[in-house]
């Protein structure tokens, strides 16, 4: 199937850009479709720099299980890409609206439900090129499963919303679409929940979502045949419409239009059922929980850090942080790590905290 | 002795008199195990690499963070080098000592602190060894998935250090995959957290930076993994082919069917009649290459899987298929690879084992490519090979009493690794770079990649006391190398004199 999709290599342009953003000491703000311009802090930048531009699959053999594409790629281009050939990104890249693209999927780190058991965005990150704090174009990693030469810098790239460079480019390891797939809704209480879905665990259940919401558990089974078929049979329940995961993944579903703030709650795997102050969804079997609160900064915060996790706040507000607090030692070394990379300060200063 | 620390191009260390460190840290630490003297320090001198032998100035092996914490922040004041070790089966000396450093021996943080089954994580000190953490979860139905095939004995902080990986990684990833939580205590000696038991933490993945960092960045205290729950079944197909290239397309097609095996490895005729003379595992030594293919997970699915898997490889032209009649056949097809090492040991005075990754559709061209290199060298090559995720373990036998013949085999295989680098892999995929590979880094990474590195080095430890020498060359070695490669399609480090 033929694909009306652009292919250009514009990376003479930003690095051209870059260069000339540390002649002049100006900060950049670095974009995309800026469809996740609403996480993080406003950017003290000058200028803007555009990836869109930059766009196109570089290379794909499906039998490689590896994709590389331009990072101003639109996700919804790539997942096309990879569904002609049976394959997909495991960690279900949210698209919000199908403009994101594969750079700011990979420099936000953002997955979708079935994160817990694919594993994460930066999990899958093989390769980079980046335009660094010098100005250069270069690459690290490569195309291969394993490789262990020098630092994983690629992989550090993933979730550091731009604050370490320009990437440009990114390859992915990416997996077969899973032969079979179900997905079931059954009503019960979040506390049976959360019990059901850790014996379901130990008995090797083909889960790949998992959200409580509306006093139901929504659940996602994939793999053979024969075992989604077994563990339908032994969860029962009713069938859900699949669309209801993408909903879950770009925070479309009717809980996130309730009008106060979102709060994304990340916390251990076997973390209880603590009161939360507002609306939760239960997402990523419990380790991720959605709440819609009015309640302060400070307390949500504390129930987060109480529970061995962290809070992000989700609705952009021109006072208070976003991200979490980081103790004082590891806030160190983010700031040596910044410095040393990016010694002009160009990329997205305080795009993440107020120190870099 | 080209091997060890060499200050003209590796970069000046400190010296120091080894007498007034020990003073000064038998008074700071009066409870600390201190080694200096020279029959003590002796079992130290190598890792796993055994070629390359260096007496350390003294060895320290602390039993409390504590310990750890002050005699880094003491190593920092003073400028001491240091080079952290777990239980030294590395295989690029990546903890090869310095004549001027203190080797901090990790081997007494033995203890599994918690293993939660219901949170799926075991939480382990460093010097904790790989098997037994899926030891203690296995009551629990539970295991740690990286199993590099020094498992009895490697520990956990290495396989942090080093990113080890094994033969399950296509599916079940490496080290860095199956990580949540590392403690490390900074050179300055301050204990930071990377990590945490959620799936995902604020800032930086620092974590993800420090796995495979070589004992660059941090020394590693504890470690938070996953656990996974053992799979159901798990069935494995032996398949022969009288062409090693079409074994190489099986591998391909077997991928592009959908079917993600739990291990996919391949082996040549020498390996397979090495294996075969050792372990008896039943493998056709008249095969040009073998294919083991297991397939694990829920029963049914690996049925489907499995059936699937012989399909694909009888229409890929195998001459022969066996599928493991029972566990004990299972285990036996597995033992014939597992010792294919030790089987080539046998059949030659030395080897030397390889460790490139590649794009598998090169599989070919590289496998030529080698046996060109080793036809040129004089020299025989068994290839053993993760075929599921591109990872080559060429072994190159030779004889070190035979005049000249080590030098071969250190020439042939860095033309293997940099043939590895020409396809578009690297030089190595879990072993590391340690002392072993820095040079051929020269051949994978040009001056600014390498710039790159050393920037992220200084960020945790600016004055490079943190194993020096490893891991990343410095500018001048690679010049003085004289890696003359096209790199990127341009001659590498012309702003540096050569000489």
């Amino acid at each position: 199937m033929r694909r009306d999709s652009m292919s250009i290599d514009d990376s003479a342009r930003l690095v051209e850009e870059v260069q000339d953003a540390i002649a002049r000491k100006e900060p950049l703000f670095i974009r995309g479709a800026s469809s996740k311009a609403f996480l993080g802090r406003p950017v003290a930048a000058t200028r803007e720099i555009d990836t869109r531009s930059h766009r196109g699959i570089v290379s794909y053999d499906p039998s490689e299980l590896v994709i590389t594409a331009r990072a101003g790629t639109p996700l919804a281009e790539l997942n096309a890409v990879l569904a002609d050939a049976n394959q997909m990104l495991p960690c279900e890249l949210p698209t919000y609206g199908g403009q994101a693209t594969v750079g700011g999927a990979v420099a936000s780190g953002l997955a979708g439900p079935r994160r817990p058991w694919s594993g994460s965005v930066r999990d899958f990150v093989l390769g980079c090129r980046v335009v660094t704090g010098e100005g250069k174009h270069l690459r690290f990693g490569g195309q291969v499963m394993k490789n262990v030469a020098g630092f994983d810098v690629s992989r550090v790239m993933s979730g550091s919303f731009g604050c370490l460079g320009v990437v440009t480019e990114v390859s992915l390891k990416v997996l077969p679409k899973p032969r079979a797939s179900a997905s079931l809704v059954i009503a019960m209480q979040a506390s049976d929940a959360m019990e059901e879905l850790l014996a379901w665990r130990r008995a090797a259940l083909p889960l790949s979502g998992a959200c409580f919401i509306d006093g139901a558990l929504h659940v996602r089974l994939e793999g053979g045949a024969g075992s989604v078929r077994a563990a339908v049979d032994r969860i029962g329940g009713d069938a859900l419409d699949v669309r209801f995961w993408d909903d879950l993944r770009d925070q479309r579903l009717a809980f996130f239009h309730d009008p106060r703030p979102l709060w994304r709650l990340s916390l251990p795997n076997a973390a209880p059922l603590v009161e939360l102050p507002g609306a939760v969804l239960l997402d990523w079997a419990g380790a991720q929980r959605w709440l819609k609160s009015d309640a302060s900064e400070a307390d949500i915060r504390a129930i987060a850090t109480a529970a061995g996790g962290h809070a992000t706040r989700f609705t952009p507000r021109g006072d208070g942080e976003p991200f979490h607090p980081l103790p004082a030692p590891l806030m160190h070394l983010h700031r040596q790590l910044k410095t040393r990379l990016d010694p002009h300060g160009i990329f997205n200063p305080g795009r993440m905290y107020a120190d870099y | 002795m080209t091997y060890a620390y060499d200050e003209r191009v590796d970069g000046p260390l400190a010296n120091h008199d080894k007498a007034s460190i020990v003073r000064d840290l038998q008074a700071l630490l009066p409870d600390l195990q201190l080694l200096h003297d020279k029959e003590d320090l002796r079992p130290f001198e190598c890792d796993g690499l055994s070629a390359y032998r260096i007496t350390p100035m003294l060895v320290a092996l602390p039993g409390t963070v504590d310990e750890v914490r002050t005699l880094l922040a003491y190593a920092s004041e003073h400028r001491v080098p240091v080079v952290a070790r777990g239980a030294g089966t590395g295989l690029s000396g990546g903890a090869l000592p310095l004549e001027k450093g203190i080797l901090l021996v990790m081997a007494r943080f033995n203890r599994i602190l918690e293993v939660d089954a219901e949170a799926g994580i075991a939480r382990v000190q460093p010097g904790v060894r790989n098997l037994a953490i899926s030891q203690a979860a296995a009551p629990h139905g539970l295991y740690y998935a990286p199993d590099p095939s020094s498992q009895i004995a490697c520990s956990i902080g290495g396989n942090v250090a080093e990113n080890a990986g094994g033969v399950h990684c296509l599916k079940y990833g490496l080290t860095v995959h199956n990580l949540l939580k590392v403690d490390v205590v900074t050179i300055e000696g301050e204990r930071v957290t990377l990590g945490s038991e959620a799936l995902d933490s604020p800032g930086f993945d620092l974590l993800a930076l420090i796995t495979g960092s070589e004992g660059m960045l941090g020394v590693v205290v504890e470690v938070t993994v996953k656990l996974l729950t053992k799979p159901q079944s798990a069935k494995v197909l032996l398949a022969s082919f009288d062409d090693v290239e079409r074994a190489g397309d099986a591998v391909a097609q077997i991928i592009a069917a959908g079917v993600i095996p739990g291990g996919l490895e391949m082996m040549d005729n020498l390996a397979i009649r090495a294996a075969e003379d050792f372990i008896h595992a039943g493998y056709p030594v008249d095969a040009e290459a073998l294919l083991l293919c297991e397939v694990d997970g829920v029963e049914s699915d690996v049925h489907e899987d499995c059936e699937r898997v012989e399909a694909l490889l009888r229409a890929a032209g195998a001459t022969d298929i066996r599928l493991a009649a029972n566990e004990a056949e299972r285990q036996r097809f597995w033992a014939g690879r597992k010792n294919a090492f030790p089987a080539v040991g046998r059949i030659s005075p030395d080897y030397y084992c390889m460790d490139g990754t590649i794009p598998r559709r090169e599989l070919s061209r590289v496998l030529r490519g080698i046996a060109a290199l080793s036809q040129e060298f004089g020299l025989r090559v068994a290839n053993v090979f993760h075929a599921g995720d591109g990872n080559m373990h060429p072994l190159i036998l030779f004889d070190a009493n035979a005049p000249g013949e080590t030098e071969r085999a250190e020439a042939i295989g860095a033309r293997i690794l940099e043939l590895c680098v020409e396809v578009g892999g690297s030089i190595t995929g879990e072993h590391g770079v340690g002392r072993e590979k820095i040079n051929q880094m020269c051949a994978q990474f040009n001056a600014d990649e390498l710039t790159f590195f050393h920037a992220v080095k200084a960020a945790f430890d600016p004055a490079g006391l943190l194993n020096p020498g490893k891991n990343v060359p410095t500018l001048h070695r690679c010049a003085e190398f004289g890696a003359m490669h096209v790199h990127h399609g341009a001659l590498p480090f012309p702003e540096l004199e050569r000489f």
